[in-house]
C-alpha cells in the first residue's frame, strides 16, 4: 500500500511538472489560437538564458549574493522571453493572422528550430546548471501510518508548489486584472473584441510573454532537476496529451490533465510495464489520452466543438 | 508564347479529362520522366545519387503519401514517421522470413502492413478533430517508436537492434550500385505518383476533398465520413509505409528506430506544407527544398570562404532552416505548387500581358 502511494504521490508531483509546460499550451492557444508547438523549444531557451545569465553576472560584475544573482538572471531571462514574444508577434503571427490552423502550426514549428539554434549559438551548447537552492533530498511521509513511509522528493514538492501557486497567480490575473478581462474576451472572440477596442497585436505580445514566463518557470524547476540542456525542449512532448487530455481551452483542465497524466504514467510504469518489457510511459500518456478523447473529443474541459454547415 | 493552348480543342470527354489538358504540360512532364530514366543515370555523380536523388525521390513518394491525408482529406497527421517505420520494419521481416521472397512484394506487403495500423490509428478521426487529432496521431508515432525498440520479434531479436538488408535484386537484375538504386526508387515513385494522381481526380478524390471542405456539409450530401476518412487513411499509409520501405532497403540498408522517429514526422509535413497542401506536384517540390536546403545550408561556408566550426553551422543551418520555413509560410502559404501555377498563368499571357 505505501508502494502505491509513493507511486501515486510520484505521479502526482511529475503530473504538476507536465501541467506547468502545458499552461504554456493553453495560454496561447486560447487567446490566438496557435497551437505552439515551440513551447517546448522557449522552456530550454529561457532556461538557458537563466542560467548563463547566472554565470555571467557573477563573472563580470563580481556579485556574489546568490539570491541577487538569480534575480538578477530571472530578471534578465524574463526580458529576453519578452523581447522574443514581440518579435514573434511582430515577424510571425502578426503577418499569418487568418491563416488556417495548420499553417499556423508549421509556423511555431519553423520558430522552434530557430529558437534551438539561436539559443544554443547565443548561449552555448553544453550541459548548464541552475542552482537556485531547490533542497535536493527525499524526505519520508507519513512514516507513522505505513510502515517505512512514503519517499518523496523535495525538489518535487518544492515544484508542485511552485506550479500550484504560478497556476493561482495565472487565475488571478485572468479574472481580476484589466488586462486579464481583455485576454478573456479575446479569448472568446477575436471579432467582438477587437470592435470594441481592444488592440489585438498587444494581447497577442502579452499572452506570449506569459506564456515566456511560464515557460522560464517550467524551464528554472525541470532544468534544476535535469540540467539545462537540448532535451529540455523534449519535455513540450509529454505535456502535449496533457494538453488534449484536458482540453486546449482550458487553464484548469491543463491542471486536471497533467495530474492524471501523471499519475496514470507512473502507475502504468510500475504495474503493467514489466509485462510489455518496460519503457511504455512514452506512449502511455498518448494512449491514455487518446481513449479520453473518445469519449470527450473536445478533452475534458474543452469549449464544446459546434459544428455549424 | 511557348505556353499557349491556343487551337487545342478537346472534342471527347477523354481529352477533356486527361491529366494534363494542356499538351505542353504533357510534353513536359514526359520529357522529365523520360530525361530521368533515360539521362539522368548516366551522367550523376555518385554523391548526387546518394545525398540528393535517392533521398529526394523516397521522401517525394512519402509526401505524395501524406498529401492525400493532410493536404486532400484535411486530417492532420504527426505520425507519418511511426507509419513508415512499419513499412521497413514488416518489409524487413518478410524479406528475411519468408525464403525467397522477392524484394518488391516485400516492400509492396510492408506498405499493406502500414495500411491496417494506419486505419487503425485512423479510427480516433472519425471522432476527434483538427488539434486534437494532430497530437492524437502522435500516440502512432510513439507506439511503433517503442515496439520496434522494445520487441524482439520485429528485429529478429538481432542484439544491437538494428536491422540491416542486402542482396537486393528484381528479377535477375541485382540493385547495387547507386544508379540502379536510384531507378528502381524512381519506377516505384513514377507508379504511385500517377496512382495517386489519379486516385485523387477520381470520384473517392472528390469524397476526401469535400470531407476536408466540411465534413459536415459532406456527410448531409450523402458523403460517408468513416469510408472517406479511413480510405484516406488506408491510401495514404499504404504510400508511406512503401515509402518506407525503400527508405529503409534502399537508402539506409541498415537501420534501428531513430531513423522514423518524429523528425522524420515533422519533415515530411514541412514538404507537404512548403509544397503545396493539395498538390501531388507540390509535393515534388516541397520534398526537394527540404532534401537540398540542409545541404546547402551545410555546405555554404564553405563555399564562402568562411571558417566555422561544425557544431556553429549546425547550429546556425537550424536557425536558418527554421526562419526560411517561417518566410515561405507568411510569403506564400499555399507553397511551391501555387508559385508554379502563378508563373504557369504568367507564361500564358507573356510576352504581351494584354
Amino acid at each position: 500500500m505505501g508502494f502505491f502511494i509513493e507511486a501515486t504521490i510520484g505521479g502526482l508531483m511529475s503530473g504538476m511538472l507536465y501541467a506547468l509546460v502545458a499552461l504554456g499550451f493553453v495560454l496561447i492557444f486560447k487567446a490566438s489560437g496557435v497551437f505552439n508547438f515551440a513551447q517546448g523549444a522557449m522552456v530550454l531557451f529561457a532556461a538557458l538564458a537563466m542560467a548563463r545569465f547566472a554565470e555571467w553576472i557573477p563573472q563580470y560584475s563580481g556579485l556574489e549574493n546568490k539570491l541577487l544573482v538569480n534575480v538578477l538572471a530571472f530578471v534578465g531571462a524574463m526580458g529576453v522571453m519578452i523581447a522574443s514574444a514581440w518579435l514573434i508577434e511582430r515577424l510571425v503571427l502578426g503577418k499569418l493572422v487568418n491563416q488556417e490552423g495548420i499553417t499556423l502550426l508549421m509556423a511555431t514549428l519553423g520558430i522552434t528550430y530557430f529558437l534551438d539554434g539561436f539559443g544554443q549559438t547565443v548561449f552555448g551548447s553544453d550541459i548548464y546548471k541552475i542552482d537556485v537552492g531547490m533542497p535536493k533530498e527525499p524526505i519520508f511521509l507519513f512514516e507513522k501510518v505505513f510502515e517505512g513511509g512514503v519517499l518523496v522528493g523535495q525538489e518535487d514538492l518544492v515544484a508542485a508548489l511552485v506550479a500550484a501557486a504560478l497556476v493561482g497567480v495565472l487565475a488571478a490575473f485572468f479574472q481580476y486584472t484589466g488586462t486579464g478581462r481583455a485576454l478573456r474576451a479575446v479569448a472568446d472572440d477575436h471579432q467582438a473584441a477587437q470592435s470594441i477596442g481592444i488592440p489585438l497585436n498587444r494581447i497577442w505580445v502579452i499572452v506570449w510573454a506569459v506564456a515566456g514566463f511560464v515557460a522560464l518557470v517550467a524551464g528554472i524547476i525541470w532544468g534544476s532537476k535535469l540540467g539545462v540542456q537540448f532535451s529540455l525542449s523534449l519535455v513540450a512532448m509529454k505535456a502535449l496529451p496533457v494538453v488534449i487530455l484536458g482540453g486546449l481551452t482550458s487553464v484548469p483542465g491543463a491542471i486536471i490533465g497533467g495530474l492524471i497524466i501523471g499519475v496514470g504514467e507512473k502507475l502504468s510504469e510500475v504495474f503493467i510495464g514489466p509485462f510489455f518489457g518496460g519503457g511504455i510511459e512514452i506512449w502511455f500518456a498518448y494512449v491514455l489520452a487518446l481513449i479520453f478523447l473518445l469519449v470527450r473529443p473536445q478533452g475534458l474541459f474543452g469549449e464544446k466543438i459546434i459544428d455549424r454547415v | 508564347m511557348l505556353y499557349r493552348e491556343n487551337g487545342q480543342f478537346k472534342t471527347t470527354y477523354r481529352t477533356d479529362q486527361q491529366i494534363f489538358p494542356i499538351a505542353q504540360d504533357r510534353y513536359l512532364v514526359l520529357a522529365l520522366v523520360a530525361a530521368a530514366f533515360l539521362v539522368v543515370p548516366f551522367v550523376a555523380s555518385e554523391y548526387l545519387f546518394r545525398a540528393i536523388l535517392i533521398p529526394f525521390l523516397i521522401l517525394s513518394l512519402a509526401a505524395i503519401g501524406l498529401n492525400i491525408l493532410v493536404g486532400y482529406c484535411g486530417q492532420i497527421s504527426l505520425g507519418t514517421g511511426g507509419f513508415m517505420a512499419v513499412g521497413a520494419y514488416m518489409a524487413y521481416n518478410f524479406f528475411v522470413r519468408i525464403e525467397g521472397m522477392p524484394v518488391v512484394p516485400a516492400i509492396l506487403l510492408g506498405g499493406l502492413c502500414a495500411t491496417v495500423v494506419g486505419v487503425l490509428f485512423g479510427i480516433p478521426s472519425l471522432r476527434i478533430k483538427g488539434m486534437y487529432l494532430a497530437v492524437a496521431t502522435l500516440a502512432a508515432q510513439f507506439f511503433t517508436d517503442w515496439a520496434f525498440l522494445r520487441i524482439k520479434w520485429f528485429t529478429n531479436d538481432s542484439s544491437s537492434g538494428s536491422v540491416s538488408v542486402s542482396g537486393l535484386s528484381m528479377l535477375g537484375w541485382t540493385i547495387e550500385t547507386p544508379a540502379d538504386k536510384y531507378l528502381f526508387c524512381l519506377g516505384f515513385v513514377v507508379v504511385f505518383a500517377l496512382l495517386a494522381k489519379n486516385l485523387v481526380r477520381s470520384h473517392i478524390g472528390r469524397e476526401w476533398m469535400a470531407m476536408r471542405d466540411m465534413d459536415v456539409a459532406a456527410s448531409v450530401i450523402g458523403i460517408r465520413p468513416v469510408y472517406a476518412k479511413l480510405t484516406a487513411f488506408a491510401v495514404s499509409s499504404f504510400i508511406v509505409g512503401v515509402a518506407g520501405g525503400l527508405w529503409g532497403f534502399v537508402y539506409l540498408g541498415s537501420w534501428e528506430p531513430a531513423a522514423f522517429s518524429i523528425d522524420r514526422s515533422f519533415q515530411l509535413l514541412f514538404m507537404v506544407i512548403i509544397g503545396g497542401l493539395g498538390s501531388i506536384m507540390g509535393s515534388f517540390f516541397g520534398a526537394a527544398f527540404i532534401v537540398i536546403l540542409p545541404i546547402v545550408l551545410d555546405q555554404l561556408p564553405g563555399w564562402l570562404g568562411i571558417p566555422l566550426d561544425t557544431a556553429l553551422t549546425s547550429h546556425l543551418t537550424f536557425m536558418i532552416f527554421g526562419a526560411l520555413i517561417v518566410f515561405f509560410l507568411i510569403a506564400e502559404p499555399h507553397g511551391l505548387a501555387r508559385l508554379w501555377s502563378v508563373g504557369k498563368e504568367k507564361m500564358r499571357l507573356w510576352p504581351f500581358p494584354h
